[in-house]
């Protein structure tokens, strides 16, 4: 097991992307609060409290905001333990152990002095560290619950009715499209590989495999985009991009993005 | 490296926005213009495969493993212009689907990984590579070199972002508001994984994947006009300039420098200390309009900082030069000739791929 760590580490990173990808899919198909919302509106309300998030000073402002987040999670059906685990845990292990070393090292009033040793945490510190942490959790679960929320292909769509440019969107469509294409493929080589090796690798010989795997994929990946090309070529593609849009603003989209907007506004004003 | 939300400042974030936008629109221009309607396609499967490289687990010496980021394998291939649109769609992808990277730092991860990470493992490549051929085991180095190099430098440029916050955006107390530490801490802590293992892991794989490519797939190798088989179908219809015309022209022009010694006194603001101690200059600021007072003593800062530089011609005047015209035209000549070697290290550094290298 531990020969093949390294290939299986990356086997469970493409399973990772996988299962996310289905998690996303599901959450998006739920009947939440969310969901009901046109997703121009969902991308506008949620990327504008990610940057309230981002402008505002004060912790209980954006405590307030990530309430809010774990309450609109919760109205959207999604999963508390699969935020907890890709969210809350993952930014806390991160930014949590950034931040620590501030609650000592920054200067100011000392609240607390670490018996036997001369560390004394400060206000400031204490101040500095959490806002740190609370913005990157508030700001990563406002993201995932928008991600998890919303198909895909609407989220571009969204982004293209918000004047992004259609080459850019066509180009992140189908990027997202041939990412799972190439991960599955990757993910066949690599398990053929580890089925077919007999004892151990060395060093060397682990690190010329991963190289020439990735080597063979880069040139089936541009092998694709020529096949891709002709495709396209043959249903007409002439270089210019026409995208489908076919949202519709209802009465409940302006309301819930009035709602969006006024708690952005409202986090802003109390937070300045 | 890929920073999350709230780690920088709104103002750090729009700023890095802009030059990162300013980035993909010449890099989207110079990908246009030699692949033309294959621009989609190609671009997009490359991002899918920066994508999926930046998963892969790279065995490092030592026995531990990093993540690599894949971008000098992709300036190498794409060229520069090419690896900063596939990156910066692989990081968007990440971020917008993800949720690895921030959506308001988007703009800075692309800046940092994608644009200065492709320019400098572009530049880094063909300055060590040099002239040397396809197949060489030069150009398996270069890469390798090349790779270290970009991500120490785009981890840099992280960690300056990250170290000017707590010195920019603070409150009254001092406490700072973003990223809490100084660049004498921020630099430090960034660098230390990314000179170790990070810098090492794309080194491994960027040599790797030349060294293989030259055995199995060289053409990969050749740039990005080659890579789709044929030239752009792109001809320039502007009517070309005569370059013996313009010369002549630059000619004229530094022969003329001279007239500026016809103007009497300084240029209003441009004083030396001495110049601005001067009784003739106090007056002359005094009954300038606009009511400015003039100062009685030389700034301090001025005073201070104005030793700092020494042009080598100062006045556009070399000292060893008698004639103040000769001194004029030498510095006109020492100016447009250092203007021109940038202009043709630039010129080499970045043309190379679709210019020379394409050529059957």
């Amino acid at each position: 097991m531990r020969q093949g760590s390294f290939i299986e580490s990356t086997l469970r990173s493409f399973a990772r992307a996988f299962s996310k990808a289905l998690i996303s899919e599901h959450a998006a198909s739920q009947p939440g609060l969310l969901q009901r919302f046109d997703p121009r509106v969902r991308v506008v309300g949620i990327l504008a409290l990610v940057i309230y998030v981002i402008l505002c000073h004060k912790l209980a402002v954006i405590a307030a905001v990530m309430a809010l987040a774990i309450t609109v999670a919760i109205a959207s059906r999604l999963s508390l333990w699969s935020l907890t685990t890709r969210v809350w845990f993952v930014v806390l292990g991160f930014t949590g152990l950034i931040a620590l070393p501030a609650l000592f090292v920054t200067s100011g009033r000392p609240i607390f002095t670490v018996p036997g040793m001369h560390l004394s945490i400060s206000e400031q510190g204490i101040r500095t560290a959490g806002l740190l942490v609370l913005r990157v959790e508030t700001a990563a679960t406002l993201t995932t619950v928008l991600v998890l929320c919303t198909p895909w292909t609407h989220i571009l769509k969204a982004l293209r009715s918000l004047h992004l440019p259609a080459e850019m969107v066509t180009m992140l469509a189908m990027t997202h499209r041939y990412v799972f294409l190439l991960i599955e493929t990757a993910n066949q080589m690599f398990e053929s590989r580890q089925s077919r090796r007999v004892g151990k690798l060395t060093g060397p010989e682990k690190r010329r495999m991963t190289a020439r795997t990735a080597g063979v994929l880069l040139s089936k990946s541009v092998e694709l985009s020529h096949e891709v090309y002709l495709a396209m070529l043959s249903r007409g593609f002439d270089g210019e991009v026409r995208l489908l849009s076919d949202f519709r603003l209802r009465a409940h989209d302006y309301a819930g993005l009035a709602a969006f907007i006024s708690a952005g506004c409202l986090a802003v004003w109390i937070g300045r | 490296m890929h920073i999350p939300d709230g780690y920088l400042s709104p103002s750090t974030c729009a700023a890095l926005y802009a030059l990162a936008v300013a980035g993909w629109y010449a890099a989207l221009k110079r990908v246009r213009r030699v692949l033309a309607t294959r621009t989609i396609p190609l671009i997009s499967v490359s991002a899918a495969f920066s994508f999926v490289i930046m998963m892969f687990n790279i065995p490092l010496p030592g026995g531990t493993s990093g993540h690599a980021l894949g971008v000098t394998v992709a300036a190498i291939v794409l060229g520069p212009s090419g690896s900063i649109l596939a990156v910066s769609t692989a990081l968007a992808i990440q971020a917008l689907f993800f949720g690895d990277g921030g959506i308001t730092t988007l703009g800075a991860n692309c800046f940092n990984m994608a644009i200065v990470g492709s320019v400098v493992a572009y530049g880094v490549y063909h300055l060590v590579a040099g002239r040397s051929e396809i197949g060489a085991r030069r150009r398996v180095v270069a890469a390798g070199i090349a790779g270290y190099v970009s991500i120490n430098a785009a981890a840099l440029l992280a960690a300056f972002e990250f170290g000017i916050q707590p010195g920019l955006f603070h409150d009254a107390s001092g406490t700072p508001l973003y990223a809490p530490y100084p660049l004498r801490v921020a630099i430090p802590a960034m660098m230390i994984g990314h000179l170790t293992f990070a810098g090492l892991a794309e080194t491994v794989i960027a040599a790797g994947m030349v060294a293989y490519l030259q055995r199995a797939d060289v053409g990969l190798l050749r740039g990005l006009r080659d890579l789709t088989g044929n030239p752009a179908p792109f001809a320039s219809t502007a009517k070309s300039v005569s370059s013996a015309r313009l010369w002549w022209i630059v000619g004229f022009l530094m022969l003329c420098t001279p007239l500026g010694i016809l103007a009497a006194g300084t240029a209003w603001g441009e004083w030396s200390p001495a110049e601005l101690a001067n009784s003739e200059t106090q007056a002359h600021i005094e009954a300038a309009p606009g009511n400015h007072a003039s100062t009685q003593s030389v700034p301090a800062g001025l005073q201070k900082l104005h030793t700092v530089w020494t042009a080598p011609f100062p006045g556009y005047a070399p000292r060893f030069i008698k004639s103040a015209t000769f001194g004029y035209v030498l510095s006109a000549m020492f100016g447009v000739g250092l203007l021109l070697l940038i202009t043709l290290i630039t010129n080499k550094a970045f043309n190379r791929p679709y210019d020379r290298e394409a050529q059957p």
